[in-house]
């Protein structure tokens, strides 16, 4: 489109008798950075195929493989190193590990989400907890696991907390800027009724984005699920991510992991209808 | 006159139960401004959406040109969608492009596939677009995002993208709902002169039947998917709103005298 | 009336609460994790790091071999978004209810979306491994399925929220299927849609480290092996590395979203 734009006026440039051009494409800042970002990220792409290790792979091949091990895995699954009940009992492990980690880092986030809120304290304030909060976030949380892990072990508990960190940078993210949208009316209000910052706080604030919390706080949870699994596959902490890791890594197992993945699946695709149908709820009651 | 639109035994089923429409029969001539008027929820923009087929109704005949709208196969259809322009009452314009962009894509319908694409448009539909932003008084509005612009302008953008398609006919769906009184006076100012002076054929949607009464050359009142009245703004009594608006007619009765008397 | 009101939701507080502490304890019991040596593990851990989890002076000498293998974790984060988005981006305009060409093959994409989405990369990793070894490409797909997923659904509602009415007017005039694509829907959706890219961006950074952690490659490999082999301080690094790396990638999509959007 562009470049024909260009031909034309190229063409008008040489011919004088040619009225003058209506272009129809303006140059705004924000169609430049949308190009530009699509032509860096399309070139990067580009580089990225040429840099891959590939390691003398035969791509075809590999891909054929992968095919027939995909097809093995969702039509022939199996369970043979476990028992149904005992994988039944991972997922809760792994449902149980959720939420421990939602459950703490929603406590904790809550309390620095308020105090992040710039319209509930001040910009100082505020400016250290969001960044103290992306720093944290910026640590993968398979680090963090591994890094607490040092100190109490491999297993649950370096697991929770190691998850915790990662639950309160995202939620303190997510509660502070639902606590910014809340109409400066009903802070106001209460102020000019001699209410003090707690009274407020539980009176207007958290009353008011309750429904914006809880969302956020599901949806965590529906993450954590997720993030629980890696890290029983990759930090030790138990559940039904370890049984996929051991029955990739030792028993080299592909029927068994797909009927493991049958499990996540589940869960996983129940989580995501209990949200949405949790959504609309909310949606509605908000109204 | 001739006529341009007949509307023959036309009915609407959604579901099972739901009948929006039910044995709507009128005709429009070539030119005429035509309003439909009645409660929300009547059925006027279902009606309004059958005669391009945005809606398939369920039963009946729809002549648009001497053509029978009903059974037309896809591309005839956008053939004929290519006459008929279309106004909304959310003006429905790509908020992100410039005015001209929105008022070229009224040509989308004549272009091929890769031309649309690309969004490829000629020297002459440029310089069309730029004199019909001119006739709506846009010409300070034309590399504006759609965005910026206010409800009234953005509505005469809408009108723009229908008058570039030189259609025969505009079917206008509650045009100025969602507007204030003066925006709304122009965009009703802009409607007629057009059907006034390049002889197209209007056909609007309306809820405010004053605004019906002051344009229009004739009146077509629907209720619960009937056509109720049928005819001249001038003969129109308070019986007849009555009918058209059920028990909502209490307040609209008193505008009707003073229509009529001014 | 009034005191049932006040009452009627005390007692809704409170069995809410009851059910939330019952799940607790029950989570804590099938999970066994130790509440005393969850909390007193902190203050050990911190003390831990602050003694021994710092880059020293001699780690900067594998500085280069670390920043070789962060570019080549971000490249294949950002080939596997890329070329994710662009086949989400098609799943998503048969998928939308906007734009779906028939409710079948609406319902079909969406399908296969959600099972891509649920997932993890962490599993897709494992089941990649077994064809693809410790290549790069075992990652780079791991991610591509992971954000094709994730961006269809992004995309399917980013459409849907933007363009609805735009698309009713051109298909009013007569426009055919794909020029409604072109110069409605991509338009009105693209800014958001690169947002929702550049966000799969930075979450990939991190989800790829982890795959490095399960198959040997790349950055999260790099972690493993000085961690497994206690030396921390060259760990520590990598931790740093990282972090370095994440905020500016985040700094740089904030900037390129509020011109944006």
């Amino acid at each position: 489109m562009e470049a024909n734009e260009q031909l034309t006026s190229a063409k008008q440039l040489l011919d004088p008798h040619l009225q003058k051009k209506i272009r129809i494409k303006t140059l705004t800042k924000s169609s430049v950075v949308i190009r530009s970002t699509l032509i860096i990220l399309a070139l990067l792409t580009v580089y990225a195929f040429f840099s891959f290790d590939y390691k003398q792979l035969d791509v075809g091949e590999a891909a054929l493989s992968t095919f027939a091990n995909l097809k093995a895995m969702f039509l022939e699954p199996h369970l043979e190193h476990f028992t149904f009940t005992h994988a039944l009992y991972q997922v809760f492990v792994t449902l149980g590990l959720a939420f421990l980690t939602t459950l703490f880092g929603a406590i904790i986030a809550v309390f620095l989400g308020l105090l992040a809120a710039e319209n509930l304290t001040n910009k100082r304030v505020s400016t250290v907890i969001k960044g103290f909060v992306a720093f944290i976030r910026a640590v993968p949380t398979v680090l963090w696991v591994l890094i607490f892990a040092v100190a109490a072990g491999l297993g649950s508990v370096a697991a929770v907390i190691g998850m915790t960190f990662h639950s309160v940078s995202y939620l303190v993210k997510a509660y502070s800027e639902s606590f910014e949208e809340l109409d400066k009316g009903v802070i106001e209000a209460l102020q000019a009724s001699g209410a003090n910052w707690w009274q407020i706080i539980f009176h207007a604030v958290i009353p008011s984005s309750l429904t914006y919390l809880i969302s956020w706080t599901f949806l965590r949870f529906e993450i954590n699920f997720a993030v629980a699994i890696a890290m029983g596959a990759a930090a030790g902490a138990g559940g039904i991510g370890f049984d996929m890791f051991m029955a990739s890594s030792f028993y080299l197992d592909i029927r068994e992991i797909g009927a493991i993945t049958y499990f996540v699946l589940a869960i996983a695709i129940l989580l995501e209808m209990a949200a949405i149908r949790f959504k609309k709820k909310l949606k509605v009651n908000g109204q | 006159m001739t006529v341009l639109l007949e509307v023959n035994h036309v009915s609407k089923q959604f579901g099972s139960d739901t009948k929006a429409l039910s044995d709507v029969n009128f005709s429009v001539s070539e030119g005429e401004f035509v309003s439909i008027i009645g409660p929300s929820g009547a059925g006027k923009s279902t009606l309004l959406r059958c005669i391009n087929r945005m809606i398939d109704a369920t039963s009946g005949e729809i002549t648009f040109d001497n053509m029978n709208v009903m059974n037309l196969k896809k591309k005839d259809l956008k053939k004929i969608r290519t006459k008929i322009g279309m106004i909304f009452q959310h003006y429905n314009l790509v908020n992100r492009l410039s005015v001209i962009e929105n008022t070229l894509h009224g040509n989308l319908g004549k272009k091929s596939t890769l031309a649309g694409v690309l969004g490829l448009y000629s020297q002459e539909e440029k310089e069309q677009a730029v004199k019909i932003l001119h006739v709506l008084g846009l010409d300070e509005h034309i590399y504006k995002r759609a965005d910026q612009l206010s409800g009234g302008q953005k509505q005469r953008v809408g009108i723009a993208r229908a008058l570039i398609q030189n259609p025969r006919m505009l079917l206008c769906d509650e045009p100025i709902a969602s507007l204030d009184p003066n925006s709304a006076k122009i965009i009703m100012d802009h409607l007629r002169n057009i059907s006034r002076t390049m002889g197209i054929t209007v056909l609007v949607n309306l809820h405010q039947v004053d605004v019906a009464l002051k344009y229009s050359d004739k009146i077509i009142g629907v209720n619960h998917g009937q056509v109720v009245y049928n005819g001249s703004p001038k003969n129109i009594t308070k019986e007849d709103i009555q009918r058209i608006y059920g028990s909502e007619a209490e307040d609209l009765i008193f505008d009707v005298g003073g229509i009529h008397a001014s | 009336m009034q005191a049932d009101y006040f009452f009627k939701k005390k007692r809704n507080t409170l069995s809410f609460l009851s059910i939330l502490g019952a799940v607790t304890i029950l989570a804590i019991i099938i999970t066994e994790y130790n509440v005393i040596k969850g909390f007193s593990s902190l203050p050990k851990a911190v003390e831990w790091g602050l003694m021994n989890f710092y880059p020293t002076q001699e780690s900067l000498t594998k500085l280069p071999a670390i920043l070789d293998k962060l570019i080549e974790t971000l490249l294949v984060s950002i080939a596997a978004t890329t070329t994710g988005a662009v086949v989400a981006l098609l799943f998503a305009i048969l998928g939308s209810n906007t734009t779906r060409v028939n409710a079948f093959f609406g319902s079909i994409s969406r399908g296969i979306a959600t099972i891509f989405r649920n997932i993890d990369v962490a599993a897709w990793a494992m089941i990649l491994l077994f064809s693809f070894g410790q290549s790069s490409l075992t990652g780079y797909f791991a991610l591509f399925f992971g954000s094709f997923g994730f961006l269809t659904r992004a995309f399917v509602e980013t459409i849907d929220e933007v363009s609805g009415g735009s698309v009713e007017a051109l298909q009013a005039t007569g426009a055919g299927y794909f020029s409604i694509i072109f110069q409605s829907v991509i338009p009105s959706s693209l800014p958001q849609m690169i947002s929702w890219i550049l966000f799969m961006i930075e979450t990939n950074i991190r989800s790829a480290t982890l795959i490095g952690l399960l198959t040997g490659s790349g950055i999260g490999f790099t972690f493993n092996l000085y961690y497994k082999s206690l030396n921390y301080d060259v760990a520590s690094l990598v931790v740093v590395v990282i972090i370095a790396a994440i905020l500016f990638i985040e700094s740089v999509s904030n900037y390129v979203r509020r011109a944006v959007l």
